[in-house]
């Protein structure tokens, strides 16, 4: 297969080879599982279970809320506990509205729609209801709910669906496990999709590292002219989803779009699986694989695990800690963030629980700049990053925003490379953070300024509308008598005297009707 | 709830990079030409280099001071070194000790740390120095001697040497010589065209491998090179600067020759001779005072081999590497400005990429 070169990235220290030969391991259901209702991007899940209350596997015990959005469902039978505030998987540590489970050891599952018998004969929308009421998003880490990507059919024409197997990240890989040891399901998932989509081609990306995994899906998916394989190049960030349509279609997507704009989507394959159980067997997303590794334990594993298991109890699994871990990580350690407690649950876009050593972060004290240009080498989204960090450390917001700063898709590379440890994608998620900050703060000044537009035509049309009734009554055609006359004169002043205001009478002598807009625009501070 | 450290932002794993590392690769590079010049230039080449390195150090570690900045930590990231070695490969090697001495306060005191130290200058420190010493002392910096290899009959002893560096002694007849550039600049002042005077220079050959009259590091081109080639296998520095570098003055050398044999020297003759290896991998690719994008470097590469080229030619100096490099040190910052990557998924323009017909 051709594949197009992109720029910029970075050869990592992969690190993979001490979970990469282990197979996927079922971890044994843990007496309480941690819910939280917002596991996606998007709205909130809404508890429709109560504490106290009894459920099955698989049973809803959080309904989706609005476009973007996902259920919960129960990764094992047992007693809701309660619903409460949780530590969240989110280096701010936050608490956040989580359902806690019990289970009763039973894993007894609950009645599941029935599975979809021929998926290729039902439609599109029948598919992505499916997968939407299945809990299923995006597992590469994104966590974005899938049905609202297949969706994209109806503004977009999708001609490829891309599956990443790329897996780029160090330590990871679970999802190279997944495609050696459950290539027919991410096959089947993806003709699934690809079949809701309408797209006629499928290719699977896979980095060169994976050997195994590579023969297993193109055996998998032989008996299919419209999928192929990709082997691409080793080097990161080739996951990311922009750069990978480029390496297999040669297509580009223009900044701030879509890939679905150049015809393609990307899913990841633990996702594939998920939809392929998801329509086939109606069996929600409850479970995932998660990679366990880092020099800090005892040793690493890729993990099945429940949804809403604590970070502790993985760490239990696989021996515990037999080294000062100077960060705990979710996801890679190129992307992720840090934990901020081991009793933080494991979440839908949990691809990676990593205990890192000192000596694996290799973190050192900033250096000044030299200018060597690594950084600028490295760059996927081709900035320039050292100038961009120049700008941000003095403040300049504006002017990093005018070099292309919200262009930056966080990969770190540049941060890697530096040989003076300068935290660069720190500066430039920095900067993004203000840059959003800023651009909430504009959209409210509009929206105040529509409002008090608003407030100011209305009032004006009250007052046009009073003054046309009063002019009306004042000069009336051809009174019939002169008693009925007089009697519409004093109608007519009744009616005014609540009134009574200057600009009734003002638009009667012609002059503009000024006073009440500046007044409001004045109050609301969203004057000209 | 927080118990475990947050503060940190990814990415959670690094490069084996540091500044000390790159510095090490690019001293490291320079070891074989510095040793083939210690052999040809002997003693005095010896104490002049370690004079002017240690004169190097001492400068730095004594504006780090007056500054209340760590001394041992900058001390030993090895840029302070690698300024002082790249000095004293510019130098005549028979120069007498001050000369390295105020150099090293010219580098580091005048051309880096008044700056605000690495990585904020604006022009190469080691050429400050040179351009500097070759303005005001013309007659010093520019005594070349003739080859006497260490050991050789006519080499001077090791007494004999250190009163050589510390200019007691100089033994004129052996400091008459010329450099190449030199010499065919001085022979097209007296009207002798370079067609008569290229038999008097060194062969091609000689000139290549070292034995020629020169700077310190002017010298050898091959082993240079050599280095250079080291730096571009470990990635430390980029093809883009001394390809064109060297390929711009190659190609107005080689063109001009032939259209006006008698006036201008040829393509090989350009860059076998002077500082121009030296210049090309170790001063132009100088990070700090050098563009950041690979378009950017190709300009600056362009730009220093143009104005080496143009100086050398219809300048009153022979030697025209150290002028070219830093007066495309003060485009460097408006190269930054004009020549950046291309944005994914933008135009160059920065307007984002218009969408062709749905596929």
């Amino acid at each position: 297969m051709r594949l197009f070169s992109v720029r910029g990235g970075v050869h990592l220290d992969y690190r993979k080879d001490r979970t990469r030969n282990l197979g996927i391991v079922p971890l044994p259901m843990p007496a309480l599982l941690y819910l939280p209702l917002t596991q996606h991007v998007g709205a909130a899940a809404e508890p429709v279970v109560v504490a106290g209350q009894v459920v099955r596997k698989g049973e809803v015990l959080a309904t989706a809320q609005g476009a973007v959005s996902a259920p919960v469902h129960a990764p094992t039978s047992g007693r809701i506990k309660e619903i409460t505030g949780h530590v969240s998987p989110h280096p701010s540590g936050l608490s956040q509205s989580t359902i806690v489970l019990e289970s009763d050891g039973a894993d007894a599952w609950g009645a599941l729609p029935a599975g979809i018998e021929d998926p290729f004969a039902a439609t599109g929308q029948e598919i992505a209801r499916r997968v939407a009421e299945a809990g299923v998003v995006g597992l590469g880490g994104a966590a974005f709910p899938a049905a609202v990507k297949l969706n994209l059919r109806a503004g977009h024409t999708v001609d490829t669906l891309l599956i990443n197997g790329a897996e780029c990240e160090p330590y990871l890989t679970c999802d190279d496990r997944v495609m050696r040891e459950y290539a027919g399901e991410v096959v089947d998932g993806a003709r699934i999709m690809a079949h809701a989509l309408g797209a006629a081609r499928i290719v699977i990306a896979v980095e060169k590292n994976k050997p195994e995994a590579i023969k297993a899906i193109a055996n998998a998916a032989r008996p299919f002219a419209t999928m192929a394989v990709a082997e691409v190049p080793v080097r990161y960030p080739m996951g990311s989803a922009h750069h990978l349509v480029k390496v297999i279609t040669g297509r580009e997507t223009p900044a701030h779009g879509r890939t679905a704009s150049v015809g393609v989507l990307v899913h990841n394959v633990g996702t594939a699986r998920a939809i392929h159980h998801a329509v086939r067997f109606g069996r929600p997303l409850i479970s995932r694989v998660v990679t366990v590794s880092g020099g800090a334990l005892k040793s690493g594993h890729n993990i099945e695990v429940p949804l809403g298991t604590l970070v502790r109890e993985l760490i239990d699994f696989c021996g515990g800690m037999v080294a000062h871990a100077d960060q705990v990580i979710s996801g890679g350690p190129m992307m992720g963030h840090p934990l901020p407690s081991l009793e933080a649950p494991v979440v839908k876009g949990t691809c990676g629980i990593l205990a890192l050593t000192a000596d694996e972060t290799n973190v050192q004290p900033t250096g000044p700049c030299i200018r060597c240009g690594s950084c600028v080498e490295a760059c996927p989204s081709g900035l320039v990053p050292l100038q961009l960090a120049t700008l941000i450390q003095h403040e300049d917001i504006d002017g990093a925003a005018k070099l292309g700063v919200e262009d930056c898709i966080s990969c770190g590379s540049c941060s890697y490379i530096c040989p003076s440890h300068i935290p660069l994608m720190h500066y430039f998620d920095y900067a993004n953070g203000r840059l959003r900050v800023l651009d909430r703060k504009r959209k409210h000044q509009e929206k105040l300024k529509t409002l008090a537009e608003a407030r100011r035509q209305r009032l004006e049309r009250q007052a046009a509308a009073r003054a046309a009734a009063k002019a009306k009554s004042a000069r009336p055609a051809a009174p019939p008598t002169a008693s009925a006359q007089a009697q519409t004169q004093t109608q007519a002043q009744a009616q005014s005297k609540p009134v009574g205001n200057s600009a009734a009478a003002a638009s009667v002598t012609g002059a503009p009707v000024t006073g009440l807009p500046v007044t409001t625009a004045t109050e609301t501070g969203a004057g000209p | 709830m927080i118990d475990l450290p947050t503060d940190h932002r990814g990415p959670f794993t690094h490069a084996p990079t540091s500044i000390q590392n790159t510095m090490v690769l690019v001293t490291l590079a320079l070891v074989p030409a510095t040793l083939f010049n210690f052999w040809l230039f002997g003693w005095p080449s010896v104490f002049l280099f370690l004079l002017t390195v240690f004169a190097c150090l001492g400068v730095e570690a004594g504006c780090l001071r007056l500054q209340q900045r760590p001394v041992t930590v900058t001390l030993l990231d090895g840029s302070a070194l690698l300024t002082g070695w790249l000095l004293a490969m510019s130098l005549p090697p028979w120069a007498p000790w001050w000369i390295g001495v105020l150099g090293a306060v010219i580098a580091l005191a005048l051309a880096k740390q008044i700056y605000g130290g690495l990585g904020q200058n604006v022009f190469n420190p080691a050429m400050v120095a040179r351009v500097a010493l070759l303005v005001s002392f013309p007659v010093p910096m520019t005594a070349f001697v003739a080859p006497q290899p260490l050991f050789s009959a006519a080499a001077p002893g090791f007494l004999e040497s250190l009163k050589i560096t510390f200019g007691l002694s100089l033994p004129l007849d052996s400091v008459s010589a010329a450099s190449a550039l030199g010499y065919i600049k001085t022979e097209l002042s007296r009207g002798i065209p370079v067609s008569q005077a290229m038999p008097e220079v060194s062969g091609l050959f000689d000139l290549a491998v070292g034995y020629q009259s020169g700077s310190f590091g002017e010298t050898s081109e091959l082993l240079i090179l050599l280095g250079g080639l080291f730096l571009l296998w470990r990635r430390v520095i980029t093809w883009h600067i001394p390809v064109t570098f060297i390929a711009t003055l190659f190609g107005l050398g080689t063109v001009f020759h032939a259209l006006g044999p008698d006036r201008f020297t040829d393509g090989a003759f350009q860059v076998l001779t002077g500082a121009t290896m030296l210049g090309a991998f170790f001063i132009a690719t100088d990070y700090v005072t050098s563009p950041v994008s690979a378009s950017g470097r190709l300009v600056f590469g362009f730009g220093c081999g143009l104005l080496t080229w143009i100086i050398r030619t219809y300048a009153g100096y022979p030697e025209g590497v150290a002028f070219a490099v830093l007066l495309m040190n003060a485009m460097t910052p408006l190269i930054d400005q004009g020549f950046r990557p291309r944005p994914f998924g933008r135009t160059r323009r920065g307007d984002p990429l218009p969408l062709k017909s749905k596929p």
